[in-house]
């Protein structure tokens, strides 16, 4: 009892330190890597949304694209249109994805494993297509920019500017934070068991009486919810919303991200984006054959942590890990 | 150890030879060191530092080679005539993976990493759209060379210009009267459906229109395709010339199958020469483009009247008569945009010496300079031709060229007026603030 409330607090200071880490990050990084902090913050946010599904439910999405974009679209559409304010299409795009969740997971969920994965992939291929159709409204792969004056927030008589370093990066982290601490009580709490239950042997929670579809539905609007609130965010702090975030190459991403952190642990999401962020901007000063040595350090990476850095970790030699 | 140090601070003559070998080695390594010479000149013949946003990956990647090639020769000759404002031109490039987020991430980097005086580069429109953000943020100028209709629509802002390639507007609207009055008036249009191919569409059919002409049927092609015979049959008999712009991969198997469909009769074809850039003429299946029309930016050919800027132009970048490598005649090049990097480059240089560029704090003087300029005439700067550059909407304006492809090479017949190519525009960049 007394090692459970033990690492029940170290669990928490560790998620406590990881946040205070990254405030101090604010105004002691340098210029460049504060910019790249602020996109990896938003973009681990959508790794820990796809990492409730994948890595605690494990369902493998190859489609989680659509509710990253979907935000995006949902928040940068209202934006430079309608001109809505920030808050109200911040909601928007949280809520587009969690419309969207919902009628995926509806028709997705009728399906296991494999068949999963490909009707997944179908519907973010038609969500895809159909930012590149819809070109009048989306610029399609072209993308829309949103003026720094419409990324603005009027607060107490003050204005708040998403376009401002040091405001973005506390936006992002915000967002960051707050996913982090839920997804931690999310996965300790009894709906968080019963995912993990399901992924281990969803006939026998079946068996047990639990409602494994709605569960799993549940999952994934969650998920989607997640994600799409890191699309809106992204949109917001930096200004474009264009087709090639609904792309397969950013569901693989959140996939890619996951797995090199460590699928199920609540902190993998941060290091895999982290580690693949460097990895290409540091080998991309090397050689013109960088995407060589990524695929090199990725082989490295996956035969010394077969299951992710913090995975592997967890493992081998810290199995408190969350 | 410490009574010893003083005792040297004290006396001042304690310095042993070896320690004065030690320290002559210690600074002829500095002075050596790379780093040390460029602090130690003096500020003129500090390095202008241009950030280069290339794609050397992803779908871009052949433009990316052709255009780092570009740039290389027109810095060389810039460095050899004296550099800007006397200082030499250095290249730094990165990679932006044709990707737009990457893209952002590059232009931040240039400017709070690298320390870039500017930025500039890259052609793909999505790469052009996503950074210009951080550009206007981070208030940094950024010159592109993309063709995209997106400087001049006012989406961007006032960091971002494109002084060195027309726009898809303004082609459009330059080839439409010669098709009109040399290839027939009955056009149908087939283009990929997205904003490239929209682009082409929106702007074209309202061009071709005000010749007399019409647009009697638009395929758009999904960007998912692989064949292309089920939307043959949806040419209208009564077509005169297909419009075509398809870019990608499948270009090849598009024109093919297009060749195999009126085998060898049906209505004329025009292209735009993106999509066949980097590849040769003279590929198998392309027999079919056989007497068929092209938009060329540039000559890919060497043509016999080409100028003299234009041969000295084609020799400092390597280009062999067919358009390719020097080096290797099956590296084609893309001939029909990369003369945009030389020309971009060379306008930096001549609104840097405008603004007595100096440094950093200059950039708004170097926007505004940049802006100021109007006239740009055909010169070894500008071997493509004269332009009229509109400071209000930050694009450049120029002579387009319309080839005939004759026994597997293309013949430039036409070269349009600057004025063909000018279109009305509300976006006036000069009134937001720097």
């Amino acid at each position: 009892m007394t090692e459970v409330r033990s690492n029940a607090t170290r669990i928490w200071l560790l998620h406590a330190a990881v946040i205070v880490l990254l405030l101090a990050g604010n105004f002691l990084l340098p210029e460049y890597h504060r910019g790249m902090f602020s996109r990896a913050l938003v973009l681990a946010t959508y790794a820990m949304g796809y990492n409730l599904l994948f890595g605690y439910t494990g369902l493998l999405s190859l489609g989680h694209a659509m509710f990253f974009a979907a935000g995006m679209y949902g928040a940068g559409l209202p934006v430079y249109h309608l001109g809505w304010d920030v808050p109200l299409v911040f909601a928007t795009g949280i809520a587009a994805a969690g419309l969207l969740s919902l009628a995926v997971g509806v028709l997705a969920l009728r399906t296991t494993g494999v068949a999963f994965m490909i009707v997944t992939m179908m519907f973010a291929q038609i969500f895809f297509l159909a930012t590149l159709y819809f070109t009048t409204w989306t610029r399609g792969e072209e993308g829309l920019v949103l003026q720094p004056t419409t990324r603005a927030i009027e607060f107490a008589g003050n204005t708040i500017s998403l376009s401002d370093p040091s405001t973005r990066y506390l936006v992002a982290l915000t967002l960051f934070a707050i996913v982090l601490l839920v997804s931690l009580r999310l996965v300790k709490s009894s709906f968080g068991r019963t995912l993990v239950a399901i992924r281990e042997n969803e006939e026998r929670v079946r068996m047990l009486g639990y409602n494994v579809f709605a569960t799993k539905l549940l999952a994934v609007v969650f998920s989607g919810l997640v994600c799409g609130a890191a699309g809106a965010a992204y949109g917001l702090l930096f200004g474009y919303v264009g087709s090639g975030f609904a792309s397969s190459q950013y569901s693989i991403l959140a996939l890619l991200y996951v797995l090199l952190g460590g699928a199920a642990t609540t902190l993998g999401p941060l290091v895999g984006t982290l580690f693949m962020f460097y990895v290409i901007d540091y080998t991309s000063g090397l050689t013109s054959a960088y995407l060589l040595l990524v695929g090199v350090v990725l082989i490295i990476l996956i035969l010394f942590f077969p299951k992710g850095l913090l995975g592997t970790i967890r493992e081998k030699w810290l199995p408190w890990l969350p | 150890m410490s009574g010893k140090l003083n005792s040297s601070f004290l006396t001042g003559n304690a310095l042993s030879r070896r320690d004065a070998l030690k320290g002559i080695g210690a600074a002829a390594a500095m002075t050596t060191a790379p780093g040390f010479v460029r602090y130690a000149q003096s500020q003129p013949s500090t390095p202008i530092r241009i950030g280069f946003q290339a794609h050397r990956t992803g779908i871009g990647a052949a433009y990316g080679r052709w255009y780092e090639r570009t740039t290389a020769a027109a810095v060389k000759l810039i460095n050899d005539g004296g550099g800007i404002n006397g200082r030499p031109v250095e290249i730094i490039t990165e990679d932006d993976g044709t990707d737009a987020a990457r893209g952002a991430e590059v232009v931040e980097k240039f400017a709070n990493q690298h320390h870039v005086d500017i930025v500039y580069g890259t052609l793909f429109s999505h790469v052009v759209v996503g950074s210009a953000p951080a550009a206007g943020e981070l208030k940094i100028p950024y010159y592109v060379v993309s063709e995209g209709y997106h400087v001049a629509s006012g989406q961007m802002n006032r960091w971002v210009l494109q002084p060195g390639i027309t726009d898809v507007r303004a082609q459009c609207h330059a080839v439409a009267p010669w098709i009109s009055q040399n290839v027939g008036k009955k056009v149908t249009m087939i283009y990929p459906d997205y904003a490239f191919g929209h682009d082409h569409r929106d702007f074209f059919a309202p061009a071709i229109e005000a010749q007399g002409g019409e647009v009697i049927a638009k395929i758009a092609i999904p960007p998912t395709e692989t064949t292309f015979t089920r939307y043959l049959p949806q040419i209208p008999p009564q077509t005169d010339v297909i419009y075509h712009v398809m870019v990608g991969p499948a270009v090849l198997t598009f024109v093919k199958e297009l060749g195999e469909f009126y085998g060898g009769g049906g209505p004329k074809l025009f292209g735009f020469i993106d999509s066949l850039e980097a590849v040769d003429l003279r590929s198998p299946g392309l027999e079919f483009l056989e007497g068929s029309h092209f938009w060329e930016g540039m000559a890919r050919y060497r043509q016999t009247d080409a100028s003299e800027h234009e041969i000295a132009y084609r020799d400092t970048v390597g280009l062999d008569d067919n358009g390719a490598s020097v080096n290797d005649k099956r590296d084609v090049s893309t001939a029909g945009h990369m003369f945009g990097c030389w020309e971009t480059l060379h306008v930096i240089k001549q609104a840097m010496e405008a603004a007595d560029y100096k440094g950093p704090e200059d950039r708004a003087r170097l926007v505004e300079a940049t802006e100021a300029i109007s006239e740009l005439p055909e010169s070894l700067a500008h071997p493509q031709g004269d332009k009229i550059f509109d400071g209000k909407v930050h694009q450049v304006f120029g002579r387009q060229n319309i080839s005939l492809v004759e026994n597997g090479t293309l013949k430039v017949v036409h070269r349009t007026s600057i004025e063909d190519g000018r279109y009305e525009s509300d976006t006036d960049y000069t009134t937001q603030p720097l």
